[in-house]
């Protein structure tokens, strides 16, 4: 008896949305035995991971805070990804935007009243989407790769975020450390829910998965991202133009980068410092890929990044687990997540003995190999993969 | 706890408020006395997230089974370092250390929620009623590598691989340059920032460039052997940070500045045991054995090695100060005439260079 990999006719569905529950799966049990071995109590360094933070409500509030930003920049990157159009610079937007709110903010310290902290967020979406409408406008006036301008472009805000840090910007009041003040309450995002770390970006990260989940299912310019993605031919032929799709899904990845950004800035930081950095903008991607580009699916995703932060913090006070441990846990996730893949569109069966007696071309029937080269994949997410793996 | 539901706990403001004061006051009750300390970099960085680890291991050992020490590494700085200071107070830490600068505001925020935790913060400048700050003066110990540097360099021209411009970075690159000045007048410092305190990657490569450009003994302000370890690829001289680090470069390392806090842990928590801390205010250096001089590598000339013990023993004596005038800026402006010193509240700030540096 063996196993053998056979291809399916079509890309299963439970698969598509049972793969990252098995991937997690994998996940703790490989997580059990590798901690284990490190001599570390396996199932206590699990139980601090994954479920500690969930079932300690005080953690609830870290949670939802730290999701926040990663699911507000994956929903942006998710659209633009649908499409076949790859923003790969999120962080770069995100510093950007959040750049453009400290402005703002600098510019109205010593000021009072309601419109500052809107006209901050503002500055914030326009700065991301600014930034996105440079790898835009190479793309589609030269047909510049996306991928390359985007993600060097991150480069450049990191540097630029270090110059205005080092100088035009740093607190006079600061003993020269290069840091802005700290805002001004007119200009900090407020909290929602009262006496937690919940800041206003929360609800309108659950509110932006809504949003977007309706706008690619039941509208016009949803329908146009995936059909774009999907089959470029067919879109050209429908009158969908590919140029205006690429602006359209990078200038709403730039906002919405530059939402989180200012979001961050003006909410847990309440200043903008030189470690405003710390790659949201490219755990975004893998929380994308891992909520398989569906906006619900993305808040999930979101959720459980967050938990495996939070709960690797408590392993290592609870256990004295080292943060690269909870590092590899996190690199773990993603490898059983591609590794998974595999019974999207594949299924494994077992071969009985008894085929072996039998001739080779009755276990290998030319109809079926034939069907497998014909194989059409029937959902966006596979088209998505296969344009990524090519 | 387990009764309350979702709403409660997420709408009852006064329930979450009084959350944490609750478990702290449950947790604080028997056993041992908690500590937590929370790092920037990983323990195993050999230099700054490293010293002060040992510190905590030699004051576990001081006391026993008296506390029980918990540590978070490689925290950003930020609102990561805010989660996980609360969280260690939430856990029943009753004195916190958060020992790099980036920790400041954060730590100033949760000591506010937990006002009946102690936490000390390295390096900065803001306190609080339960918050005390503590800093060391490694400037005397760059003074003191300065001066071998001086002495060991044929080109006189030293490359600094800096992490972040902030007054402690630019006080070390200043007593470094002055003290090399006093050997050779014409000594220069080129400075490389590689914006992180630990990225072995980039403190390499920062190395090795500024080895390209003709400099001949290479020190640094980022917290991994890297720099030394491609200075002894490329046959230059080096300086360790924070700790010994001649096992990387047996050649190259000349001698390290290394951190010794552990005494200072010791009297702390020795004061929260007796119920009678206080924040305080603490920046020693080599005359307190804050900031100590590893053994010299026996490559080193006799007279260097003379010439470097001079340099220590009289800064411990109060004799040298390094920044004793005359001191000019790049510009060639006289910063402090001959006769006088920068005085503390002006090296916090310290936001210039001296004339010889080139960044």
């Amino acid at each position: 008896m063996r196993l053998r990999l056979e291809p399916r006719r079509e890309a299963s569905r439970a698969m598509l949305y049972g793969t990252p529950v098995l991937a997690v799966a994998l996940t703790v049990l490989a997580g059990i035995l590798i901690f284990s071995l490190m001599g570390y109590d396996g199932l206590a360094a699990i139980y601090q991971i994954f479920v500690a933070p969930i079932a300690d409500p005080y953690r609830w509030q870290d949670l939802f805070v730290k999701a926040a930003p990663l699911i507000t920049i994956a929903l942006g990157l998710a659209i633009g990804f649908r499409a076949n159009v790859w923003n790969i610079g999120a962080e770069g937007q995100y510093i950007v935007g959040a750049l453009a709110g400290t402005g703002v903010a600098l510019a109205t310290w010593d000021m009072q009243g309601y419109w500052i902290l809107p006209a901050m967020v503002a500055a914030g979406i326009l700065g991301g989407l600014l930034w996105a409408a440079i790898p835009a406008f190479l793309k589609t006036r030269f047909n510049v790769n996306e991928i390359l301008t985007s993600l060097m472009l991150t480069y450049v805000a990191v540097q630029l975020l270090y110059y205005l840090m080092r100088g035009p910007w740093r607190d006079p009041e600061g003993y020269g450390f290069p840091q802005t003040r700290l805002f001004s309450e007119w200009q900090t995002l407020p909290t929602v829910v009262q006496g937690t770390l919940v800041h206003l970006g929360v609800p309108v990260a659950f509110f932006l998965a809504i949003a977007v989940w309706i706008v690619l299912s039941r509208t016009v310019t949803g329908f146009q991202v995936r059909v774009v993605g999907l089959a470029p031919q067919a879109a050209r032929y429908g009158g969908f133009s590919a140029r205006g799709t690429v602006w359209l899904t990078l200038l709403t990845s730039g906002a919405f980068a530059g939402l989180a950004g200012i979001f961050e800035a003006a909410g847990p930081f309440q200043q903008m410092t030189p470690q405003f950095s710390v790659n949201y903008g490219f755990t975004a991607i893998i929380v994308a890929f891992l909520g398989r580009l569906h906006p619900l699916g993305i808040v999930l995703a979101g959720m459980v990044l967050a938990v495996s932060y939070v709960g690797g913090e408590n392993a290592q006070t609870a256990l004295g687990l080292p943060y690269a441990a909870t590092g590899m846990f996190q690199a773990m996730m993603l490898f059983f997540l591609l590794a998974v893949d595999i019974l999207v569109r594949y299924r494994l069966r077992v071969v009985v003995p008894a085929d072996l007696s039998r001739p080779v071309e009755a276990r290998h029937p030319p109809a079926r190999q034939a069907e497998t080269g014909a194989h059409v994949s029937s959902t966006p997410i596979d088209k998505q993969r296969e344009s990524l793996s090519a | 706890m387990s009764r309350m539901n979702r709403r409660q706990i997420l709408v009852g403001s006064a329930a979450t408020l009084a959350l944490p004061a609750l478990i702290g006051r449950a947790a604080a009750q028997d056993g041992p006395l908690n500590v937590g300390f929370v790092y920037v970099g990983p323990i195993g960085d050999y230099g700054w997230s490293h010293a002060h680890d040992e510190a905590r291991k030699k004051a576990q050992e001081h006391f026993g089974d008296k506390i029980k020490t918990n540590y978070v590494e490689n925290v950003a700085e930020g609102p990561d370092a805010e989660r996980v200071i609360r969280q260690l107070a939430q856990q029943g830490n009753k004195l916190i250390f958060t020992t790099s600068f980036g920790f400041m505001n954060p730590t100033i925020k949760v000591a506010k929620q937990f006002p009946d935790v102690h936490f000390e913060h390295a390096t900065g400048y803001k306190t609080a009623d339960n918050v005390g700050i503590y800093n060391a003066r490694f400037y005397e110990g760059r003074a003191v590598i300065g001066t071998i540097a001086g002495m060991m360099s044929k080109s006189g021209k030293a490359g600094y691989v800096g992490s972040v411009p902030i007054p402690e970075v630019v006080r070390g690159i200043n007593a470094f340059t002055l003290a090399a000045q006093k050997v050779n007048p014409d000594f220069t410092t080129q400075v490389v920032w590689v914006n992180s305190w630990y990225d072995p990657a980039k403190e390499a490569d920062a190395a090795k460039a500024l080895i390209d450009q003709g400099c001949d003994i290479i020190s640094q302000h980022t917290d991994s052997p890297a720099p030394l370890q491609a200075a002894e690829q490329r046959g230059v001289y080096a300086f360790g940070q924070a700790s010994n680090m001649i096992d990387f470069a047996p050649k190259a390392h000349l001698t390290a500045i290394t951190d010794n806090w552990g005494p200072y842990y010791i009297d702390q928590i020795q004061k929260q045991l007796d119920g009678e801390w206080a924040p305080g205010n603490i920046w020693w250096g080599i005359e307190k054995g804050l900031v100590g001089i590893a053994p010299y590598n026996d490559i080193m000339p006799a007279d260097v090695k003379e010439a470097a013990d001079k340099v220590k023993n009289g800064i411990a004596s109060g004799e040298i100060h390094p920044f004793a005038g005359p001191i000019t800026d790049q510009s060639g402006e006289v910063k402090v005439p001959e006769g006088d010193t920068i005085p503390d509240e002006q090296l916090l700030g310290l936001d210039w260079y001296v004339k010889g540096v080139q960044s």
